[in-house]
């Protein structure tokens, strides 16, 4: 709820990524899909990866956007989508009795 | 992710229709919905109950996993009455993340240097809700008390079921609004979602504390109606 009422924004990645497109840029969107435990960042959040390793957009608090731009260069190069999992090492998670820790889902795939 | 998909998304972003990005995992294929749009049986509950919480997750359906991504119009607040109240929560409602709006077509009082920084339409509610039509994620707060400028977008605001609708005056005055709006046509039960007296009952006196009481109440409207149809998908 929280994240799809916030205040509508031209900044937002998915404009971004259609501007990025327009602009003859290759691009890929990454999107958290599931989360466990303590997330930093909600279900549906996003970020976009232009083919020069530009971003825009967060899927964490910055923990593993490192990881997710790098895979983002092998899904715009071969165009086949990838489902990424991160564990975050989180207190809270432990503290809910997840053994595992909380976890990200991450799509990523090619635009066009 | 097809380009036309990416598209599509955007302009009902931009148009403020509610819309859901549902993409099957396992092919990697997407396509946009609109409410009522006809949905596979197998998911059409979780889209159902994802326009209603706004909400997105994953699905699975014949051990196939698909993604719901609902996209619900940011809460927008039409003021009418460009009055005292309206001057403390401009500010206020900034702040909240409202995008906020007032609509007096009394030029004396809609002027920029009471109102920097806020859209301000300096016309007749009639005029600006025809090019700028209320819908179910808006909020309107009626506020001049003057039959003339509030009545029509009141009555506007409950036939699109905005998620907020208030008035200001007293339970007098109120009164005779509701003889006026059933004698427009309006059925008791439409005209009962009014909140009038308007705001929360915290004893507000001044501007500043009636604005605090309009958007607690505002909030409210929000959020628990969201946690209300949430806890009913929970029991379905």
């Amino acid at each position: 709820m929280q994240d799809s009422f916030s205040p509508d924004d031209i900044s937002a990645p998915v404009d971004v990524a259609e501007r990025w497109i327009e602009a003859g840029r290759t691009v890929a969107i990454a999107t958290v899909i599931e989360t466990w435990g303590s997330a930093p960042r909600p279900v549906g959040s996003h970020l976009v990866i232009d083919g020069e390793g530009n971003f825009h957009g967060s899927v964490s608090g910055g923990c593993v956007e490192g990881s997710v731009i790098t895979e983002a260069m092998d899904v715009i190069a071969d165009g086949k989508p990838r489902l990424l999992e991160f564990g975050v090492a989180d207190e809270t998670a432990w503290r809910v009795g997840l053994s595992c820790g909380g976890r990200i889902s991450v799509y990523v795939e090619r635009i066009g | 992710m097809d380009i036309s998909s990416l598209k599509a998304l955007n302009a009902a972003r931009h148009a403020r229709r509610a819309v859901i990005l549902l993409t099957d995992l396992t092919v990697g294929q997407e396509r946009v919905i609109a409410p009522g749009d006809p949905v596979e049986e197998g998911l059409a509950a979780a889209v159902d109950e994802a326009f209603r919480s706004g909400k997105s997750r994953v699905v699975e359906m014949d051990g196939r996993k698909f993604f719901v991504n609902v996209h619900l119009p940011p809460p927008r607040l039409i003021v009418i009455g460009a009055v005292h109240v309206s001057q403390a929560l401009a500010p206020m409602a900034k702040i909240v993340g409202y995008d906020m709006e007032i609509i007096d077509p009394r030029t004396a009082f809609a002027t920029e240097e009471r109102f920097p920084d806020i859209p301000l339409h300096a016309e007749w509610p009639e005029d600006v809700l025809k090019t700028r039509p209320l819908d179910a994620f808006t909020a309107l707060a009626a506020l001049t008390h003057d039959p003339k400028i509030d009545d029509y977008p009141l009555k506007e605001a409950l036939l699109a079921d905005c998620f907020y609708v208030g008035a200001l005056g007293s339970r007098r005055t109120h009164a005779a609004r509701v003889e006026r709006l059933k004698a427009s046509g309006l059925s008791e039960e439409q005209i009962g979602r009014i909140h009038a007296p308007i705001g929360l009952d915290i004893g507000a006196a001044s501007p500043a504390e009636i604005a605090v009481a309009v958007l607690g109440e505002i909030i409210s409207a929000l959020r628990k109606r969201n946690l209300k149809t949430e806890a009913e998908a929970g029991k379905a």
